[in-house]
């Protein structure tokens, strides 16, 4: 029953979306009262899809075998949080949580959205409408999570055992909020592109849809990139792998976009610049989200590889994609220019950022598609991996970085007054960590050495806006900045601090022997079995001391049935200055003896805090902006009245 | 704006979309084809492992007409799992030799007798020489061979019921 309601809720919404759709593209010049109805029809079609979604999660929780893709991704024996988080841990549901959030953006947008000239709302539901329509017929003609499953089995195929984790439960749903989020600034450039409405007000609309996509960005990239540093037991934060690129390439354009925001809001600049990230965002997340479902690339993260579906979606992209683009292209000439500014000012260097942000965007993108352009065209074979993207990468963040030790302390349009006092103390820590490393770790490598140089310098020049005014008077938009870009400084110390410092041991020991990794020694003592709710577990017993005091990790090589699968769970110690990491790997048959893997990492939990920080930035200026709109509302009204 | 940077993005578009409809056209061939193919056999010349049964060199592979060459044990348990698919091709007429490796003649007897014996010749490769010389690098593993002793192709890991008419057309392909 669960099952047919949530299909025909997904009938229901798609039906919605074409009849939005429809009279939204009818509504022309006219007046309020359809656009009242158009309106109402998003919400209705939000609503209709957050119920299909529901009833998709009330199947997965009490394990409906007679539904197909719950007896082919769930499992009677498996932990509550996992039947719930096995909803999205599959193509067909995650197409649904897509399609919902995208609805229910709509819907968001319809209900709430009062500032906009109504023709260019009008047009920016009618493209909210075809992005959900199409992924609607998606899910019904080539993914149909609702299908019955005759006779149903007794027990069910399982979860992969790397998602079982309570990271999975939030990673995926938090990056799809933050792709689909995007779907509003596509959608509002496509509409203001039909208008040629490009001006501050649009910028002001499209923020907060951009600023929540962007932490909830932020926040998956770095919960994804701490899952993948604990769950596989690679010791590593970040690989480059296609799918953590697919989720790179949206946040450098949503990061991007954020920053020609503030300059087309505050300044009425970079109007064309600013409405091709804003297509360029979502068009980024579609061809992420493309590349993860067909499985296209080889990835950690392939699911169902299924051509068919593959071409559908491919279809779907192209015509958004193509379509906006062309539009872009046809309409951009003709939208005016915003006011000039000079190259040393505010706008400079935000124009320095997106150009940075927008190269590096553009390495990452050839890098991942780049062995599929090469096989096409010469038949050769071959990936792209880290040496790429960190050598041609990292310099160019490093440039980004460089420039945010200027870029806040400069003024909107121009700036004449002196303004080394300002920029001083950055580039004064900047330059003594520099020395300092220069002379106390001479055998570092260049770029981790000025890794360290910038995120030290960025320090007080993140803070350096805040300096001389008063604090409780400062908007909170500003403080926003700060903390964000603090929150860079800090994941730039801890990447840089990684790359220098770590201490790699792998050693083939038997119990009782003692290991040296870094300052650490670590005592191997005991191997012994363990059984938990799905799984049994060989647990190694390390006994880990640097100094005075003890700690014991208990690293775990797991062995699931359902499906049959190894994983290794490291064990981490975190203390104030680092993490140590253990692994236990298989036991040598011949001599008995176990691989061991051990490092010291000092500083890298940095990287996550940092991660944290600029999302809390966000979080911070996403409240300030909605708070002082609803005070000029407020002010505006009280006038009128 | 100039015309170009206007449809730039568009054009980024259109290679993105070439890139993927090709891959999504050509499924994916993740087999890398071995170096050895087109590459006549390395010489050599291994004695019988069976009294009963002739032993293999170079020169019996080098006669004009195409023949499978398989890489097997009595110890190793994929060949049990493949040893159906042998007599399979043995009864399509392809002619099959062995290469016994590391292995004892009253063993490869008990192994025939158990599942089947569809070889022609099979040489006794005591030390993995000769695996090592052909670029083996583990058992099972098949070469297919033409007339004129040169590789045609080679096929790693056991045969599986969908790798015989593979294995079959490659041979028929070499005659």
């Amino acid at each position: 029953m669960i099952a047919e309601a949530g299909l025909a809720a997904l009938w229901l919404g798609a039906a919605l979306a074409a009849l939005q759709l429809g009279l939204a593209l009818g509504l022309g010049g006219a007046g309020d009262r359809q656009l009242g109805a158009v309106r109402a029809v998003a919400v209705g079609q939000g609503a209709l899809s957050l119920i299909a979604f529901a009833a998709l999660v009330a199947l997965f929780v009490r394990t409906d075998l007679s539904v197909l893709l719950v007896a082919e991704n769930s499992h009677a024996d498996k932990p509550w949080l996992y039947k719930f988080a096995g909803t999205w841990g599959n193509h067909e549901g995650s197409m649904l949580l897509w399609v919902t959030v995208l609805a229910l953006a709509g819907a968001v947008v319809a209900l709430f959205e009062r500032r906009l000239e109504e023709r260019t709302l009008g047009m920016s539901l009618a493209a909210q409408a075809a992005l959900s329509l199409g992924f609607f017929a998606f899910l019904l003609a080539a993914s149909n999570p609702f299908e019955r499953f005759d006779p149903a089995p007794l027990a069910g195929r399982g979860l992969n055992p790397l998602l079982q984790d309570p990271g999975l439960a939030f990673h995926p749903p938090t990056l799809y909020l933050g792709y689909v989020g995007l779907s509003v600034a596509f959608s509002l450039a496509v509409g203001a592109l039909v208008t040629r409405e490009v001006g501050p007000a649009l910028a002001r609309a499209m923020r907060p849809w951009v600023l929540a996509a962007w932490i909830l960005l932020t926040l998956g990239i770095t919960a994804g990139s701490y899952w993948a540093y604990y769950e596989l037991g690679w010791g590593g934060w970040w690989f480059w792998d296609p799918v953590e690129n697919a989720s790179l390439m949206p946040w450098l354009a949503a990061t991007a976009l954020l920053h020609s925001l503030n300059v087309l809001a505050s300044r009425g600049g970079l109007r064309a610049w600013t409405m091709m990230l804003a297509l360029i965002a979502f068009s980024m997340s579609m061809a992420g989200t493309f590349l993860v479902r067909s499985g296209i690339l080889t990835s950690v993260h392939a699911f169902a590889v299924d051509p068919a579906r593959g071409t559908f979606i491919l279809v779907l992209l192209t015509l958004y994609i193509g379509a906006a683009l062309t539009l872009f292209a046809l309409r951009i000439a003709t939208v005016r220019e915003g006011a000039p500014f000079e190259i040393v000012s505010r706008e400079g260097a935000l124009v320095a950022n997106n150009l940075l942000l927008s190269v590096i965007l553009g390495i990452v993108f050839f890098g991942t598609l780049y062995p599929l352009i090469a096989e096409a065209v010469t038949g050769e074979k071959l990936s792209v991996g880290p040496p790429y993207f960190d050598a041609v990468a990292s310099p160019l963040a490093l440039g980004l970085g460089a420039l945010m030790l200027i870029g806040p302390q400069l003024r909107w349009r121009r700036d004449s007054l002196p303004i080394f006092p300002r920029l001083a103390p950055g580039l004064v820590v900047a330059l003594a960590v520099l020395v300092a490393t220069i002379l106390l770790a001479p055998t570092i490598g260049l770029l981790p050495r000025l890794g360290l140089a910038i995120g030290a310098g960025l320090v007080p020049a993140s803070l350096m806006p805040l300096i001389g005014r008063s604090l409780r008077r400062t908007p909170l938009a500003t403080w926003g900045m700060c903390v964000a870009h603090l929150g860079l400084a800090v994941a730039i110390l801890g990447m840089a601090s990684d790359s220098a410092f770590t201490r790699e041991k792998l050693a083939s020991a038997v119990p009782g022997e003692r290991l040296e990794v870094g300052p650490w020694l670590v005592e191997f003592r005991s191997v012994v079995p363990l059984a938990g709710p799905n799984w049994t577990a060989l647990e190694a017993e390390l006994r880990a001391s640097r100094g005075g005091g003890a700690t014991v990790l208990k690293p775990q090589s797991r062995f699931f049935t359902e499906p049959p699968t190894t994983t290794n769970e490291a064990a981490i110690e975190t203390d104030w200055n680092g993490q140590l990491y253990a692994v236990l790997g298989a036991q040598d048959a011949e001599t008995g003896r176990w691989l061991v893997r051990l490092w010291w990492k000092p500083f890298v939990t940095l990287i996550w805090l940092g991660g944290m920080l600029i999302a809390l930035g966000g979080t911070l200026a996403l409240i300030g902006r909605a708070w002082r709109a609803r005070a000029t509302r407020r002010r505006f009204e009280e006038a009128e009245w | 704006m100039s015309a170009t940077t206007r449809f730039l993005p568009l054009a980024v578009l259109l290679l993105f979309v070439g890139a993927v409809a090709w891959r999504l056209a050509v499924p994916r061939d993740d087999r890398v084809a071995s170096k050895l193919e087109g590459q006549p056999v390395p010489l050599f010349a291994l004695p019988a492992a069976l009294p009963a049964k002739p032993g293999l060199a170079s020169s019996d592979l080098a006669r004009g007409q195409p023949r499978l060459v398989n890489i097997f044990a009595s110890w190793c348990v994929p060949c049990i799992a493949e040893a159906p698919m042998l007599i399979e091709l043995k009864r399509q007429g392809v002619p099959i030799d062995a290469i016994a490796i590391r292995d004892r003649p009253e063993a490869i007897a008990a192994f025939l007798t158990a599942h089947g014996d569809p070889f022609d010749r099979i040489g006794a490769d005591r030390d993995s020489r000769v695996q090592i010389a052909l670029g083996s690098s583990g058992v099972p593993e098949t070469f297919v061979v033409d007339g004129a002793g040169i590789i045609r192709a080679q096929h790693i890991g056991p045969i599986t019921v969908a790798d015989v008419a593979l294995l079959r057309r490659a041979w028929e392909a070499a005659r």
